[in-house]
């Protein structure tokens, strides 16, 4: 997992409620058996419109024009603005890879679904949760401003503005020191095997049906 | 100090946790399938990692295994990205083994939700993981369960721990009887969209109440299979006799004197009385309708009486704007009856409703009629190969057939359209499976969730209809 401490880049904005992971990367790219080859395919359904196909090139696919992500000013987006409950639905990892291949580095919404926070920060995708005002004022900067951009700043838990107003944001203290030191989860879990084993020992003693 | 079931499963657990309240919990069931697995095993490979504990992983291929053409074999997946996706579980369950694989075409295979429990591979008190958020069906069975993602898969195979935080405590209390015709799918769809869809986020669900102990253990996964449509990664409901009675002689259930001793800790598994709860809500089991969805989320939801909501009646900027968005999608008007809704297509099936009980519900309703005519595709898919051998032997296929419905082989279908079973693009669907969102069921499809009776129903009248008066 690569390092994160301090990224500055180009917001985009989703200006939807309740964005579903079966939206972020539809069903039939879920066929794969790599980790890598999502990002073209983001958000498939809403960017193109015809139906994408796991070995369909995208150059030559008709494109929706409407949608955000098409748009140039958005072009080189490393930020998503998003609304309440993003990522709900499926526990697809394809999901939170799919953003990060596309280009996008961290997400911010009012809320966001359990499983695709995990599996987002599992990949060092930052999910930043603002309250729904913040969001709002957010949404109304980059609204008003061609190449908005934000600077967050993962040590010191804040987001910056262009205007230089500052925000502090939650998490938690061990998500934190893995994403900033690109930790790989299973390397320290390992580190605590005698302590697995141990109560492995404990708990098939009292109940051996389990093993 | 009066503990929760859920705190009760958490706190059994728990390995290790750090300063910050981080833990690594244990897990003892890990069901893995063909869609979340290929990237973990592959990340065992390059890191040259064995499986922790082989014995704790139960697999099967469901997601995209086709419904028709079994006697072709493995050479009837036309598509070949699905087949190498099948092909390849079975390679990584041959290098690195498991408890038992029901791969595709076996005669126990199924969707991973259906055969974890029917084999007694979930059982009271066990801790299930799998790469598929539905997992919370397992916590029927007093079972803290939950979905996981691809580097959440591989990393309990590496280590057979979880990095979690503890969630919030929530009650969902549903007292009172159910009325004739109104079940378990109408309770979970009356909750969502009371509390939405977000509701249970940070929680992990209790389902209490009498309503919730009459409910049968296929029952009881319906609900919890819908908690993670609320929000929860978890849901689960007590032990009772019922639950012991259902875990009794299956192939994986202890017996003998283990069996006794098993029995006597799982009747532990229930909340303390006086056990604190975070968040509780109340519902009253006599109110709840037949539920219908109208729109692109499990929350967009009314009872079969209803009217399709107006979204002008909606103060939230953002509500609003999502609700115009929705009927746009579904093609639909506000004030419509939903019983004037007519449909295209009707799956019965998935890991929410394809159990021998649903089969039975929607053979009842079918029996002696046809379906309508406008109705271009009526499919019941079996949740596995047992519930398909089950349901036969009772002769529910025939009834299904003679009235027009395709009897399939089992998998996960068109819930997610993986395999070939879609809709096509402005087709409108009955199904019992547990997402509307936009293109799940197939690019432009429009999902309606309901009960199987009801999608039976539905299937017969060529619309949506109350099945409490369909006759």
């Amino acid at each position: 997992m690569e390092k994160f401490v301090r990224k500055e880049g180009l917001v985009a904005p989703l200006d939807r409620a309740n964005v579903d992971t079966d939206a972020i990367i539809p069903k039939q790219f879920l066929k794969s058996i790599k980790r890598t080859g999502f990002g073209p395919n983001l958000f498939d359904e809403w960017r193109y419109l015809d139906r994408g196909e796991p070995d369909k090139e995208n150059a030559g696919r008709p494109v929706n024009p409407d949608f955000v992500l098409n748009k140039k000013r958005f072009e080189g987006a490393t930020v998503l603005l998003a609304r309440e409950n993003f990522g709900c639905g499926s526990s697809r990892e394809h999901a939170p890879w799919a953003l990060q291949q596309f280009g996008f580095q961290t997400v911010i919404a009012p809320s966001f679904a359990d499983i695709f926070f995990n599996n987002s920060l599992k990949n060092g995708l930052l999910l930043i949760r603002f309250d729904a005002k913040i969001v709002d004022q957010l949404f109304k900067e980059v609204g008003e401003n061609e190449g908005y951009r934000l600077a967050v700043d993962l040590e010191s838990q804040t987001l910056s503005t262009p205007s230089g107003q500052s925000f502090k944001f939650d998490i938690d203290p061990f998500r934190k020191h893995c994403i900033l030191n690109g930790l790989d989860d299973i390397g320290l879990t390992l580190e605590h095997s005698d302590k697995i084993r141990a109560f492995e020992a404990k708990h098939k003693a009292a109940q051996p049906w389990l093993f | 100090m009066a503990k929760t079931l859920y705190d009760k499963l958490w706190d059994s657990h728990v390995v290790h946790v750090e300063a910050d309240g981080t833990a690594l919990l244990y897990i003892d069931r890990h069901l893995v399938h063909e869609v979340t697995s290929p990237q973990a095993y592959e990340g065992l490979k390059l890191a040259n990692r064995p499986v922790w504990r082989v014995d704790s992983v139960v697999a099967t291929a469901d997601h995209n295994t086709p419904t028709r053409n079994w006697d072709k074999g493995i050479e009837g997946i036309e598509d070949k990205v699905s087949r190498l996706q099948i092909e390849t579980l079975d390679k990584n369950i041959k290098e690195f083994g498991a408890k038992v694989y029901f791969p595709f075409l076996d005669k126990r295979q199924g969707i991973v939700h259906v055969i974890g429990p029917e084999n007694g591979a979930t059982l009271p008190g066990m801790t299930v993981v799998c790469g598929d958020s539905h997992t919370s069906t397992h916590g029927a069975f007093a079972a803290l369960a939950f979905g996981i993602g691809t580097s959440e898969v591989e990393h309990v195979l590496a280590t057979q721990c979880m990095v979690m935080q503890k969630y919030k405590n929530m009650q969902i209390r549903v007292e009172g009887k159910l009325g004739l015709g109104v079940t378990a799918k109408d309770i979970a769809l009356a909750v969502i969209g009371k509390i939405g869809t977000a509701g249970g986020t940070g929680h992990a669900i209790e389902f209490t109440g009498s309503a919730i102990r009459d409910l049968t253990m296929e029952g009881r996964m319906t609900l919890c299979n819908l908690a993670i449509e609320a929000g929860a990664r978890t849901g689960m409901v007590a032990c009772d006799e019922k639950t012991i009675e259902y875990c009794k002689g299956r192939m994986f259930s202890p017996t003998g004197a283990q069996w006794d001793k098993a029995v006597a800790y799982w009747r532990t598994l229930v909340s303390d009385e006086g056990a604190h709860f975070d968040t509780e809500v109340t519902l009253d089991a006599a109110e709840i309708q037949p539920q219908v969805t109208w729109g692109t989320n499990p929350q967009m939801v009314t009872t079969v009486g209803g009217k399709v909501p107006d979204p002008a009646q909606e103060s939230d900027k953002v509500q609003r704007e999502w609700m115009e968005r929705a009927l746009k999608y579904m093609n639909l008007k506000a004030n419509t009856p939903i019983t004037e809704i007519s449909i295209d297509k009707v799956f019965i099936g998935a890991c929410t409703n394809s159990r021998i009980e649903d089969i039975r519900a929607a053979a009842q309703v079918a029996k002696g009629k046809k379906v309508a005519g406008n109705v271009k595709l009526a499919m019941v898919v079996p949740g596995s190969g047992l519930v398909k051998a089950q349901a036969e032997a009772e002769g529910l296929d025939k009834i299904l057939t003679e009235a027009g419905f395709e009897w399939r082989e089992p998998g996960c279908s068109m819930c997610l359209g993986m395999n070939d079973d879609l809709l096509s693009p402005g087709e409108r669907c009955a199904s019992t499976s547990n997402r509307n969102f936009e293109g799940r069921q197939g690019p432009g499809g429009r999902t309606h969730l309901v009960s199987p009776a009801m999608a039976a129903a539905a299937a017969i009248a060529g619309h949506f209809v109350d099945v409490r008066s369909f006759s």
